[in-house]
């Protein structure tokens, strides 16, 4: 399994990833070398296996609750982080130009 | 201030009851804490944030309980610290990472709820890899952390300032959270107990996520008992996280002087098939030895699928990783990268600066195992291989009662050893993936220094789901019968310092 350039500028575009030409080059091998090696699951017959979608066995979890209102955190702690708000609302960049 | 040294030297649970009856003040043992990170963190690299004057409060607040006969818990006035992963109110948490530099968290974790409820006193938060990836603690975007033993070498990772802390006596307890082995490996490089509990049974509510199915909230501590008592306080149901179980909690303390004998103690087959550094495996089959002198009868077992954890793993956790960190694109928190042109280009330059190289391999990597024409081939095949890993234990666990294995197959490696080679890197956590896959209760627990490297080794004890009171019981028959390990050396050169 080896990854080509376009294909890991193509990952890093999903990925919403601006990489360094250099690191680009160093993904594609590394990433090939990883991938290589994940090859090995393929050695495995997994018909009929269903995946573990869930860590916890059934029943383990907790049960549904009834949907109630509890308090949430207010307006002006939640945008005490922000890099930049305007009056209650997190302000980004222009989306549409 | 010989004293101050003597303090440092007690287990948790013996600094709680000097406590109790009033022969030692939290302030006093807090300031003996502070005074010896002070003097010793700047080599060792433990630390992100010390927060001595809130510790100094909450101490102060301890000992007012005690003279009014108040005490919360064992924990009471005991000063501890935390990964960095968990979200602290108004403490800055930055989970190792550029991207949440600076980011004061609006509320409290669960288990640092827990924490403050028991009267613990917080010292501050602990260095580890970048958002919780890495064996090594290189990955900290603001400084390596060092092994008390050998500053040299790395105390392995992610938590590897939490097993530091404690290794070299900085704080009586602290929590880390264990993903691939991230607890469990450091506590082995480090000579001290981890615990990784069942998934599920630790909150993982404000702790940063890094692989949701995965991930698990556990205690670091100089000995197992002090490991049981933390863990005693943070374990049980949080409504606030769905994953979290609703089974009663163990009294984790009450069995835990019982012994190993009738235990059966199951040795994977695969884990001793080579592969392990000799003095690790020497060590490793002189704990199984000892166990049969107390009594327990060993079981060989088998596990065939086990060779497959790093690989299922290696698609699973960076694929959860790459959903997880979608979220730090500059709008709520966090780094936002300057002057960008557009939200596109805004989001993208943001997570260029603000992440290491690590997260951004496993960004990739997810990122593809998800992507259209993968999923299947890489994502799916990989959570049914986890079915298989997970019915191995199960037919284990039905001729023994818990299992007994080496937690890495090296002690501690260098720093710069294995950062050019991720996949290497990747491979240190061969013995502790699966009972992360399988979510299962494991632990390291020390079973001596490695005769040439004089390097601690580790013994890695795992449990059936939700039986983490067998698995204790039996780590602290090893750590009574094998007495405690010698104190690393970084830790006698800071006594005279402190």
């Amino acid at each position: 399994m080896s990854l080509s350039l376009d294909e890991v500028r193509r990952i890093a575009a999903l990925a919403r990833l601006r990489l360094a030409p250099e690191d680009e080059r160093v993904f594609a091998g590394q990433l090939s070398a990883i991938l290589e090696y994940v090859e090995q699951l393929r050695e495995l017959d997994v018909s009929g296996v269903e995946p573990m979608t869930h860590a916890l066995a059934a029943g383990e979890a907790a049960a549904l609750r009834e949907d109630e209102v509890l308090p949430s955190l207010p307006v002006e702690r939640s945008l005490a982080a922000a890099p930049a708000r305007e009056g209650a609302c997190f302000k980004v960049p222009r989306i549409i130009e | 201030m010989s004293g101050a040294g003597e303090l440092l030297e007690r287990s948790l649970l013996d600094l709680s009851a000097a406590i109790e009856r009033g022969e030692v003040g939290a302030r006093e043992a807090t300031e003996a804490a502070l005074r010896r990170i002070e003097a010793s963190d700047g080599r060792l690299g433990a630390f992100l944030t010390v927060t001595a004057e809130a510790a100094l409060r909450q101490a102060d607040a301890a000992d007012a309980r005690r003279a009014r006969g108040r005490r919360l818990s064992p924990l009471d006035g005991v000063p501890l610290a935390l990964k960095d992963i968990f979200l602290t109110e108004g403490i800055p948490t930055t989970c190792g990472s550029r991207i949440l530099e600076g980011y004061l968290p609006p509320y409290d974790a669960t288990v640092v709820e827990r924490l403050k409820g028991a009267g613990a006193v917080l010292l501050g938060k602990l260095n580890m890899d970048e958002f919780a990836m890495g064996s090594s603690t290189e990955n900290s975007a603001f400084k390596p952390c060092r092994n008390p033993y050998d500053l040299s070498r790395t105390p392995g990772g992610s938590s590897g300032g939490s097993a530091a802390a404690v290794a070299a006596r900085l704080a009586w307890g602290t929590l880390g959270t264990d993903t691939g082995g991230s607890i469990r490996e450091p506590a082995s490089f480090c000579g001290v107990v981890g615990v990784k509990p069942s998934y599920g049974r630790v909150s993982r509510y404000g702790v940063v996520a890094f692989a949701s199915s995965l991930d698990q909230v556990g205690p670091l501590g100089r000995t197992v008992a002090d490991a049981a008592a933390l863990l005693q306080v943070v374990a049980g149901h949080d409504p606030r996280d769905m994953t979290s179980s609703t089974r009663p909690v163990a009294d984790y303390r009450r069995d835990l002087e019982a012994g190993a004998r009738d235990l059966r103690i199951g040795v994977p087959r695969e884990w001793m098939a080579g592969g392990v550094e000799a003095g690790v495996e020497q060590r490793v089959r002189e704990a199984l030895a000892l166990y049969q002198k107390l009594g327990a009868r060993l079981v060989e077992v088998s596990l065939p699928h086990s060779r497959y954890g790093v690989a299922a793993y290696y698609i699973i956790a960076p694929a959860e990783a790459s959903s997880n960190l979608a979220r730090y694109d500059g709008v709520r928190f966090g780094l936002r990268a300057r002057d960008a042109r557009g939200l596109a280009e805004m989001y993208a330059e943001t997570r260029e600066q603000g992440f290491g190289p690590e997260t951004k391999r496993r960004i990739m990597l997810g990122t593809y195992a998800l992507s259209s024409g993968y999923y299947d081939a890489y994502y799916l095949r990989a959570q049914k291989v986890r079915t298989l890993i997970r019915r191995d234990f199960d037919r284990a666990f039905e001729s023994c009662d818990v299992l007994a294995g080496p937690v890495c197959p090296t002690v501690a490696f260098r720093l710069g050893e294995k950062v050019a080679d991720p996949l290497q890197m990747y491979l240190a956590d061969v013995f502790t993936i699966t009972c992360n896959l399988a979510a299962l209760p494991g632990l390291s627990v020390p079973c001596g220094l490695h005769p040439a490297q004089g390097m601690p080794v580790g013994l890695q004890l795992v449990g059936r789901p939700f039986d983490e009171a067998t698995m204790l019981r039996a780590a602290r028959a090893l750590e009574r019968e094998m007495g405690p390990l010698p104190g690393p050396e970084a830790v006698s050169m800071a006594r005279g310092v402190s």
